[in-house]
């Protein structure tokens, strides 16, 4: 049973490997990009005007009220649709273009983790004492000053826990782009069961290597915590 | 021969809401005054001493710092650049100190003169070497400000304010979170800064240090200016029958 | 099509979809809750030994996508069909609804059974101590004040763990439940239709707005006696010394 799980030739290995790979290439892609969503949408959600509040809640209502899958549906087959479109308008005789399944799975990903992580960044930042900022401003720094080296490097403190959790929720949620025809840990998989009719021992080890990755995750952030907790408890 | 004038506040009211917290304060503070606000709590002055960098904006009233007047327009400063250049000649020490926390007690004290000042970070660490060891801090410049206690990191506090070189500092209740045993030690070093000249407002209750320190006291009550003149006098013969009923209470 | 026509079109086969996620979504969540009662009070109370499985449990199910805790039950069980058959339980498992639900309250039971303990250690002991004075016994206490109490501590989160589920819930369709998302990708693919996806995302926003106002007037509700409490909070004060 387990000479299928080895690598090499004779064993489906190398191919979970590669599809971990993946799994973890479009987990770190979506990072970055649904932080700086996360930090965009925050600083809607905090703006003095109105109107851009209303943008801000809106839109984490929103992604957070719709199933993952479905996002990723419509990013991919709405954007696939209006490229077609697109291209047709300026080429009727043009071959619809092919929308990557990675870059789908990395923007539908990212704009869920945004939504969750603006929630985990705006708690962050009403949660910092208002005298950290006043000190900034009382030595005459710029707003920007401000917010680059008093509030962003506190918030961390106050966001990494929420911030940690959604990561993990991340990489779980990395397995719906094997739906979409990505070649990820979880399709993978799926390729290897069709061949060696083995489905629960590849799935298990499917679910294993998640696990892993959590597990290593967590432990980590824990350290990544204390890290960012230095300076504030004593030592 | 007068000192030339560092600050100067004309006519400052604000409001919260509906509540008229400061009805009207003016104050002049000329080079190497040592000016102490008293007043009950509720009186304004920690709110009008806010209103002196900006970090509550008057409702009505002009504040003239290094000879800029900020102008304000609608209630709102008109130019966050001035705002923030007054401010920069303005050091201010807080009540609960608030010492960056994620930074150790050197870079605390270089954070403005590097950040705002554009000072070289080499000159920086050696002046704030210099302050701290002024300060009686020599030996914990790499600490974090949570591994000091409260009478340091108000220390640490006063350091980052002269670090700046600014005109005037401003201590709003500098020693009102301090255990008492701990006092002492930032009253000394006020002390130390008053003698050797340098221009302060000090919002306190600390009695001892108005009568003997400084060299004018402004006594607020209900956002007014009740009384004011010099510890001497006002000390040993008040006139106004709010600021008597008040050093009553500390007799 | 005009997308009101792709609606009215699409009603049907969308409130078959909708019928068949709430049912999958109050099955699951009822199970793991019902579930979640004894585990979480073997990880309050048992000895840190005992509780080493139930651990490893928890963290597996948290730490794995549902996606793959589903494959691995439907598909999965594909690999044992001699032994489920014999037992008569195959039957069971060839039925992907089975299998969703099956892999939702695997999923749910985890996280509620720790939303849970978080509540029962929230009831101050003094509640459980005066209960025990008065002469209840253990198990009366628990009826009567651990567990209400622990609900109400933790309503809201559970409130979340269900929403959550709901929205896991469309994963049903992937191993061919036709669920409203199953019903939505079957009406795509057959017409191309984009806006049926907005219609879809529509239903499910409306599933969580009215669960979310349902939940908070039960929340209400529970704790109705905090709000005398409330209500006299001195009103904030600014600086102004």
């Amino acid at each position: 049973m387990f000479e299928a799980l080895s690598f090499g030739d004779a064993g489906w290995g190398d191919e979970l490997l590669y599809g971990l790979a993946v799994t973890i290439r479009l987990a770190l892609t979506a990072l970055p990009v649904g932080l700086a969503i996360g930090f965009v949408v925050a600083g809607l959600s905090m703006a003095r005007s109105p109107l851009l509040r209303m943008l801000g809640v809106g839109y984490t209502t929103l992604m957070r009220g719709l199933p993952e899958i479905l996002t990723l549906f419509v990013v991919y087959n709405g954007v696939g649709l209006l490229l077609g479109r697109i291209a047709l308008w300026y080429d009727p005789a043009a071959a619809p273009p092919a929308f990557s399944p990675f870059v789908a799975g990395v923007v539908a990903l990212s704009l869920v983790f945004g939504a969750f992580a603006a929630e985990v960044l705006r708690g962050a930042f009403a949660a910092l004492d208002r005298g950290q900022v006043e000190a900034g401003q009382s030595v005459g720094m710029t707003r920007g000053m401000i917010f680059r080296r008093i509030q962003v490097p506190q918030v961390w403190r106050f966001a990494l826990p929420g911030l940690g959790n959604l990561w993990i929720n991340l990489l779980k949620d990395t397995s719906l782009v094997s739906v979409i025809a990505l070649d990820d840990l979880m399709r993978m998989t799926k390729v290897a069961v069709g061949v060696t009719k083995q489905p629960f021992t590849f799935y298990l080890a499917a679910c294993l290597i998640y696990w892993a990755l959590c597990v290593l995750s967590e432990l980590v952030l824990a350290r990544l915590e204390a890290r960012a907790n230095r300076g504030v408890r004593r030592v | 021969m007068t000192a030339p004038l560092i600050l100067s506040a004309r006519d400052i009211h604000k409001s919260f809401g509906s509540v008229e917290v400061l009805k009207g304060i003016s104050l002049d503070a000329r080079k190497h005054d040592v000016i102490s606000i008293l007043g009950a709590s509720g009186s304004g002055k920690s709110t009008f001493l806010r209103c002196l960098n900006m970090l509550e904006t008057p409702t009505s009233g002009s504040v003239t710092v290094h000879g800029e007047e900020i102008v304000l327009r609608n209630g709102r400063p008109q130019s966050m650049r001035q705002i923030e250049r007054v401010r920069s000649h303005l050091g201010m020490v807080f009540q609960q100190f608030n010492l960056w926390t994620h930074r150790t007690v050197i870079e605390n004290v270089m954070e403005g003169p590097v950040l705002v000042k554009r000072v070289p970070r080499r000159e920086a660490r050696e002046r704030a070497e210099a302050l701290l060891a002024r300060v009686g801090l020599a030996n914990r410049m790499d600490m974090y400000p949570s591994q000091l206690s409260g009478g340091q990191q108000q220390r640490v506090a006063i350091a980052r304010a002269l670090a700046m070189e600014p005109d005037a500092i401003l201590f709003d209740e500098p020693t009102s979170a301090l255990d008492p045993e701990l006092v002492g030690e930032v009253l000394k070093v006020m002390r130390a800064l008053a003698e050797e000249g340098t221009t302060m407002i000090v919002v306190t209750h600390e009695m001892a240090f108005a009568r003997d320190v400084s060299s004018r006291v402004v006594f607020l009550h209900q956002g007014r200016v009740a009384e004011e003149g010099s510890p001497d006098e006002m000390f040993r013969a008040p006139r106004s029958a709010e600021f008597q009923r008040f050093i009553a209470n500390f007799r | 099509m005009h997308p009101i026509d792709t609606l009215q079109a699409a009603w049907p086969a969308l409130m078959d979809g909708l019928w068949i996620t709430l049912q999958l979504t109050v099955f699951s969540s009822v199970l793991a809750a019902a579930l979640a009662v004894p585990l979480a009070l073997v990880r309050v109370h048992a000895p840190a030994a005992a509780q080493a499985p139930l651990r490893l449990y928890i963290s597996f199910a948290r730490g794995t996508p549902i996606l793959a805790q589903l494959f691995l039950i439907f598909y999965g069980s594909g690999q044992f069909r001699p032994l489920l058959t014999e037992w008569g339980l195959w039957s069971f498992f060839r039925d992907p609804s089975n299998c969703a639900l099956l892999a939702f309250v695997f999923n749910s039971t985890a996280y509620q059974t720790e939303i849970l303990r978080g509540g029962i250690q929230g009831v101050p002991p003094g509640e459980i101590e005066a209960a025990r004075a008065i002469g209840m016994s253990r198990v009366t206490a628990l009826r009567r004040v651990v567990l209400p109490h622990a609900y109400r501590i933790a309503w809201p989160a559970i409130g979340n763990e269900i929403i959550l589920l709901m929205k896991a819930s469309a994963l049903a369709s992937i191993v061919t439940v036709f669920d409203l998302m199953g019903q939505t990708r079957r009406i795509f693919s057959r017409s191309f239709d984009f806006s049926i996806y907005l219609w879809a995302a529509l239903l499910y926003l409306a599933i969580t707005a009215v669960f979310v106002v349902l939940w908070r007037l039960v929340e209400r509700r529970l704790s109705r006696h905090l709000a005398a409490r409330q209500a006299p909070l001195p009103a904030a004060n600014p600086r102004t010394t």
